[in-house]
């Protein structure tokens, strides 16, 4: 616990030097160290300085309120592994790989839900990322920057639309939409199974298409603010070399951008992936696995909200728990991506996150 | 102009036009999106909305006065939870954090922030229902302070790391204990960014649904003190919008409008501080 404070002390003795000689170095380090005060004042009056019991007081009750923050985290992953016991000892792994979802019977598989949630996911980055990619382009290469500017501060805004608000205008416009153009399809290409049988107009595309809509901004946000850090360097190298503007923008920006735009698609998976409300409105909340994709299916997120507060019997509450841990677990996992993808571009930048 | 270059130039309006059409349909969708949103809900919009209860079953009318004050008492309980938690633990991830320990609370904030918000809902509910046999205002609000926690606490810590050293190195030469330097100088002045972050933050969790669903459920009348299930405005539209009522759609979209006004006006209010704060400096 000491070197934190002796570092920080040092850091700022050298950010003196540099800044006003060594004269004012040595005279922050004696002021800012306790090591230093305890060395040079007899304990009687080091007990005496200022602070000898604010600061210890002070350090420790904020390091409590920090600690509980690691207590909350622990707390979520505890409670779902005990909840999910009686499931995970009723199912082993075959929880995740069977179908059946029966609550008379006792009998639970969360296979559905697990493909309904993936499929969703998938059909929304389809459709996000070239859509949200290439708006940041557009935002970012394109329109001058004060433009660019207003119009990114729009489409942050709508990364704070609550997602019921999502849902409400997907059960109403979305919906009657899908039911339209989907007959259509339905009627001409019926006989492939990816667009075969009844359109409800609710089902795994409508869910998909709303979720894209929820997630392009997320992608169209973080993509700019990269393509924005891209060097200015790199782009003149490629103009200088004859290229042509998009080939500098494909061949010298979009590269050295990557990791970031790849960061940005995480974290909109990320929201897919625990995406509630506005799916559990459009997809149908029935737990079959079809090709189609009109077919009304159902999401892990979706079915806690759906049956979670009825669940009559321990075993079904368990199962219930145990998909939240598997939904937990793969929200951490692409969220510690994103992080690594993320801090990865703007570490050197130094810019505060 | 050789003809390799006329191709290589027609590439080019190609994918810019493409790029063009993707910010259009993007933009164009959203600004659907809310243009959509306000005018169904600005048809219904009245007075009894904010002032009356929900009308009973197959009637007409009545309003969500019950859900606004649920959804203020819910936002309440959630920053008297949420703000101490994350202001506090800010102050010592900016001022003290250092090493394995600050790296494992911000490890812990970034897991909490991505937890997929029914979770969070899932849990509240085994701690904080099951054990006391129903649902009450008090559970929501605890769901929706966890939900905060993250977000305060990382605001906070950010904010505070872009106070300049010096004021703390004058603090401290002028014989200020480190913890008074904190208190009368630091968060003084990283005050207005902090502010902007915990509305911010507030904001976020005032328009989530899920973890309400089973944690502070629904009620259709006043729900007097923190024991009881209460009405909020989330959970009032998704209830209004599955339902097979004509009037209740369109009440749904009412509450949807006030919903976004309330929520987008925080963000505009807490953006618009922060950028006149960073003028300033």
């Amino acid at each position: 616990m000491e070197s934190p404070e002796t570092t920080v002390a040092g850091d700022r003795a050298a950010g003196l030097r540099l800044r006003f000689g060594a004269a004012f170095a040595g005279r922050a380090a004696r002021g800012t160290t306790a090591p230093v005060a305890r060395r040079v004042l007899p304990p009687a009056q080091a007990r005496r300085r200022a602070g000898a019991i604010g600061d210890p007081l002070f350090h420790t009750v904020s390091l409590a309120f920090a600690l509980s923050v690691l207590g909350l985290a622990a707390v979520v992953g505890v409670v779902l592994w005990r909840w999910s016991a009686a499931s995970r000892a009723a199912f082993g792994w075959s929880f995740l790989a069977t179908s059946t979802w029966d609550p008379v019977f006792s009998r639970f598989g969360a296979l559905p839900f697990v493909w309904g949630t993936l499929a969703t996911s998938a059909i929304a980055l389809a459709i996000a990322i070239p859509l949200g990619v290439g708006a940041a382009i557009c935002l970012a290469e394109l329109v001058p920057r004060s433009t660019g500017d207003a119009l990114a501060f729009l489409v942050e805004l709508l990364v704070a639309v609550p997602s019921v608000i999502y849902g409400l205008v997907g059960l109403f416009v979305l919906v009657p939409l899908v039911r339209t153009a989907g007959g259509a399809v339905a009627r001409a290409l019926g006989s492939v199974p990816l667009f075969a049988g009844p359109v409800y107009g609710i089902g795994l595309l409508t869910a998909g298409l709303l979720l894209a809509f929820m997630t392009v901004p997320f992608i169209v946000a973080i993509s700019r603010e990269v393509l924005l850090a891209v060097p200015e360097t790199q782009r003149d190298a490629a103009l200088a070399l004859g290229a042509t503007r998009w080939e500098t923008v494909r061949h010298a920006v979009l590269p050295y951008a990557r990791t970031g735009i790849l960061g940005s698609v995480f974290l909109a998976l990320a929201r897919a992936l625990g995406e509630t409300m506005a799916v559990t409105m459009v997809i149908g909340n029935r737990p079959e696995i079809a090709a189609s994709l009109f077919a009304p299916a159902h999401t892990m997120a979706a079915v806690l909200a759906n049956e979670f507060s009825e669940a009559a019997g321990d075993l079904y509450l368990s199962a219930l728990m145990e998909i939240a841990l598997v939904l937990f677990g793969i929200t951490i996992v692409v969220n510690a991506g994103a992080r690594l993808l993320i801090a990865r571009v703007r570490a050197p930048a130094g810019a505060p996150a | 102009m050789t003809a390799r270059y006329r191709r290589r130039r027609l590439v080019e309006r190609l994918m810019f036009g493409a790029t063009i059409a993707a910010a259009a349909t993007t933009l164009g969708v959203l600004v659907f999106i809310l243009g959509y949103l306000a005018y169904q809900g600005a048809t219904s919009l009245s007075l009894d909305f904010f002032t009356r209860l929900p009308a009973p079953v197959g009637e007409t009318g009545g309003g969500m006065a019950n859900a606004i004050v649920g959804t203020g008492k819910l936002l309440a309980t959630a920053a008297a939870i949420g703000i101490p938690i994350g202001f506090t633990g800010g102050i010592w991830l900016a001022e003290y954090g250092a090493g394995t320990l600050a790296a494992a609370v911000r490890y812990a904030a970034d897991v909490l922030n991505g937890v997929p918000s029914i979770v969070i809902g899932v849990i509240v509910y085994a701690l904080l229902v099951v054990p006391v046999g129903h649902f009450s205002t008090l559970a929501g609000g605890v769901a929706l302070g966890v939900m905060m926690v993250p977000v305060a606490i990382r605001a906070t810590e950010d904010f505070l790391r872009l106070v300049p050293d010096a004021l703390r190195e004058a603090s401290l030469a002028l014989g200020a204990p480190r913890w008074v330097t904190i208190v009368r100088v630091v968060i003084p002045a990283g005050l207005r960014g902090i502010v902007a972050g915990l509305v911010l933050a507030l904001a976020r969790v005032a328009g989530e649904t899920a973890p309400l669903l089973f944690t502070a459920l629904n009620n259709r009348y006043w729900s007097p003190g923190w024991s009881e299930p209460t009405a909020s405005l989330p959970v009032m539209i998704f209830t209004y919008a599955i339902s097979p009522y004509e009037d209740w759609h369109r009440q749904a979209w009412t509450a949807g409008l006030v919903l976004l006004v309330l929520v987008l006006g925080a963000n505009v209010l807490a953006r618009a501080v922060l950028r006149r704060g960073m003028a300033m400096r």
